[in-house]
């Protein structure tokens, strides 16, 4: 099976630490995954802003560089949903139903991490380490477009070390939106706030979601607020083993109870 | 009487003041979290509460398919029973048809039942022009216009309300404009509905017309329904000699058994039960029972353009359930004014620009009005996909704007897709940003943006670009350049 990532062009130059992420959960699989130089963007900024006209060459593009691999993922709900829900209706409303037919052929193909993850690979336990106080945001598009509903979680439960605790509220939207967050900052920081306030109920150190543009958002309220939140892909939780927590074990860190945990899981696996 | 939405600013600007209110926040949040998990629970116990959606969303199709043969089946079948039929383009002249059908009977005042549709054309300020006075029946329509308000909801007009503001209103107004509340009125809901009860029995037994609109009209039969909760739309259906409906040209069903489908949707969409309490049927003209005069406005005002979009269409489907707005998060912070129009919430912003067009500031917003969260379209029972239809308008003001001088946002946009539609000129941009990350190394994130950005970081920390994009690692530990 050829397996093509799609960096998405938001992580690729703003957040390359998530699909690196991707690149060492697969190959941990052992999975090869390849990265095809010609891909860029989705388009999604121009179709959900209206400009239908110019995302147009894009999905042309992503047809012509993903078409021909068996799977593409990518770390982005919203990406995904947007190739997978918008690229035939772009090429329709353009008068390219040729396109359109490609579209949704390449589109039957791209997965978000925790589907290709779940159902293609049918893996929930990636063999990570993330001894932390995590809550997860599902965003809208993971849960309402692609209807991931529970995979991510499944996929964080067998994290050794994690202390998952429930996100209050969790289905309401974020508030980021895409342009929604600068043409409505107002409301979008409105929406925003209440999701930030609800994480920090939760007492939990790290909030996880699949998207990065929405975890920016959120996140940038949550280190104006100086609550001491940070945020993380869901993609670098799935990464982390307990080599990146190595250091903290020279400092006699981990908590007895997360080190317990941990052998336990270890033990029935 | 009420306040009218004319010349609203746009979205943006009205939601920011909006979100300044602090009691209306409080009184919305509570207000829609509570219809929200009660309209959740009814809908949950169906099992084929999906089916119904479809057979809801298939029969609306259906109709608005063959639009004209229902309409011209439904005027026979009303003529048939008594009613007559009057056939409206827009506001003004249903407007113009329905004062001087209440001036003919020589009556000075008329009671109403809730609707959506006169509330769109304005009918109460035509009415009031022409010195008739229009009482509004229903206690929230009551409520907003006694207290010279808008309404911000399509169910629950005065849902920006609490208790304590609805006490302050009787006490103020009431007694203007009819039988004042006792002077000892509390917050009490009991003691607000006995005092809005004594106040509309006045008018109930007074009025020589009555004014409504309909949920339904059943093209086979000529039956017009009406769905309610308190039992005033009944007095007003039932007790004046002359009865003139205003219905939306989109309302008509085929046949009386499709309501076996609508009548599971709208209660438990709308309020959250199972069965609403009244449901009232009329068909025409029942000699020495009821309204002995019965008239029926078909209006277009923009339906046909709608109809005319083969995409924008489906949002033609829509019962008037309020179901959207109450799970809207954007709704449920800024209110019902912000969308400058009776349809607020996302059916507002998918309506208002196709039955008004998309030439004003307000109309041109309400496609953004949205963050695209879904939660709209998957609550709505006649399955309409408002996120979609939102994205298919935004096209359509973009579009409409090409070809004029482009706006900053036209140019970025642009420039933006020309540099992705090349993978060596994303790169060339990359190289920028790698360059800008290595100048705030140290920082974790950015506090200030300049220029348009600031929209981003006034309440935002932005985060700092990596030295190093993904596609620069890739080539150098994948590829070894
Ligand atoms: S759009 Fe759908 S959910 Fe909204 S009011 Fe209309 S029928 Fe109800």
């Amino acid at each position: 099976m050829r397996v093509a990532l799609f960096a998405t062009c938001f992580n690729d130059s703003m957040w390359p630490e998530t699909p690196k992420a991707v690149v060492t959960i697969l190959e941990r699989l052992g999975v090869t995954v390849e990265f095809p130089l010609e891909q860029t963007c989705c388009g999604q900024m121009f179709t959900n802003t209206g400009y239908a006209r110019e995302a147009l060459p894009l999905v042309e593009r992503f047809a012509d560089v993903f078409g021909e691999y068996d799977a593409v993922v990518a770390p982005s709900g919203s990406c995904v949903g947007s190739v997978r829900h918008q690229h035939a209706t772009v090429a329709s409303g353009c008068d390219r139903p040729a396109l359109a037919d490609r579209a949704r052929t390449t589109a039957g193909k791209v997965f978000e991490l925790s589907e290709l993850l779940v159902d293609v690979l049918g893996v929930t336990d990636v063999g990570a380490t993330f001894p932390h106080r995590v809550t997860y945001h599902p965003t809208c598009h993971s849960l309402r477009m692609l209807r991931v509903a529970d995979k991510p979680l499944r996929l964080l439960r067998e994290v050794r070390g994690i202390d998952l605790v429930d996100l209050p509220s969790a289905e309401e939207c974020c508030g980021f939106g895409g342009t929604f967050a600068m043409k409505n900052s107002d409301t979008s920081v409105a929406m925003g706030s209440d999701k930030a306030h609800h994480v920090r109920e939760t007492r939990a150190e790290v909030l996880v979601a699949g998207d990065n543009s929405c975890l920016a958002h959120v996140g940038g309220l949550l280190t104006r607020q100086r609550s001491g939140v940070r945020v993380m892909h869901l993609a670098e939780v799935l990464a982390s083993t307990e080599r990146d927590f190595a250091v903290d074990n020279e400092l006699g860190d981990p908590p007895a109870a997360t080190t317990t945990q941990h052998t336990d899981t270890e033990a029935t696996t | 009487m009420s306040g009218t939405f004319i010349g609203m600013p746009k979205f943006q600007t009205a939601a920011k003041e909006a979100l300044g209110n602090s009691q209306q926040r409080r009184n919305l949040q509570h207000a829609t979290h509570t219809i929200r998990e009660k309209r959740a629970r009814v809908v949950e116990e169906l099992d084929d509460w999906e089916g119904l959606r479809q057979a809801g969303a298939d029969i609306k199709d259906n109709v608005l398919s063959h639009l004209d043969t229902y309409l011209v089946q439904l005027e026979e079948s009303l003529t048939r029973a008594g009613a007559t039929v009057h056939w409206a383009g827009d506001a003004a002249e249903a407007n113009e048809i329905v004062t001087s059908l209440v001036r003919a009977t020589g009556a000075d005042e008329v009671v109403k039942v809730k609707s959506m549709a006169t509330q769109e054309i304005g009918l109460n300020e035509a009415l009031e022009e022409a010195g008739i006075a229009a009482w509004e029946t229903d206690l929230a329509e009551l409520i907003v216009q006694l207290g010279h308000d808008r309404p911000s909801h399509i169910l629950v007009p005065a849902i920006h309300r609490n208790r304590a503001e609805i006490r302050e209103i009787f006490l103020r107004e009431m007694g203007h404009v009819g039988t004042p509340p006792p002077a000892g009125l509390t917050s009490e809901p009991r003691e607000l509905a006995e005092a809005a009860r004594v106040h509309l029995r006045e008018k109930f037994l007074r009025a020589k017309v009555a004014i409504s609109g309909a949920n339904f009209a059943i093209a086979e039969t000529g039956t017009l329904v009406v769905v309610e909760s308190e039992g005033n739309g009944r007095m007003c259906l039932t007790l004046p000699e002359t009865l003139i409906s205003v219905v939306g040209i989109e309302k008509v069903l085929p046949r009386l058994e499709d309501l076996e489908v609508f009548m599971q949707l709208l209660p438990r969409s709308s309020t959250g039960e199972r069965m609403n309490p009244y449901t009232s049927t009329w068909t025409g003209i029942t000699p020495g029972d009821g309204p002995q005069q019965v008239h029926v406005v078909l209006l277009d005002n923009g339906r046909t353009d709608a109809l005319a979009d083969t995409v924008g269409r489906q949002a033609l489907r829509c019962i008037r359930c309020s179901a959207c707005l109450n799970v809207c998060p954007v709704y449920e912070r800024v209110g019902g004014h912000a969308y400058g129009s009776v349809y607020p919430g996302p059916i507002g912003a998918i309506l208002n620009p196709q039955l008004r067009g998309t030439t004003s500031e307000v109309d041109q917003s309400l496609p953004y009005a949205s963050s695209l969260c879904g939660a709209c379209g998957d609550v709505c029972p006649v399955k309409i996909e408002i996120p979609d239809l939102l994205v298919h308008l935004r096209t359509r003001v973009v579009d409409e704007h090409r070809g004029g001088m482009p706006s900053g946002e036209e140019i970025a946009m642009k420039g933006a897709a020309w540099m992705f539609s090349d993978h060596r000129r994303w790169e060339k941009a990359q190289k920028g940003a790698e360059l800008g990350g290595r100048m705030f190394r140290k920082k974790d994130t950015i506090g200030r943006l300049p220029g348009p950005l600031s929209a981003w970081s006034d309440a935002r920390d932005a985060p700092v670009p990596p030295a190093e994009s993904f596609r620069t690692w890739w080539k150098r530990e994948k590829e070894g350049q």
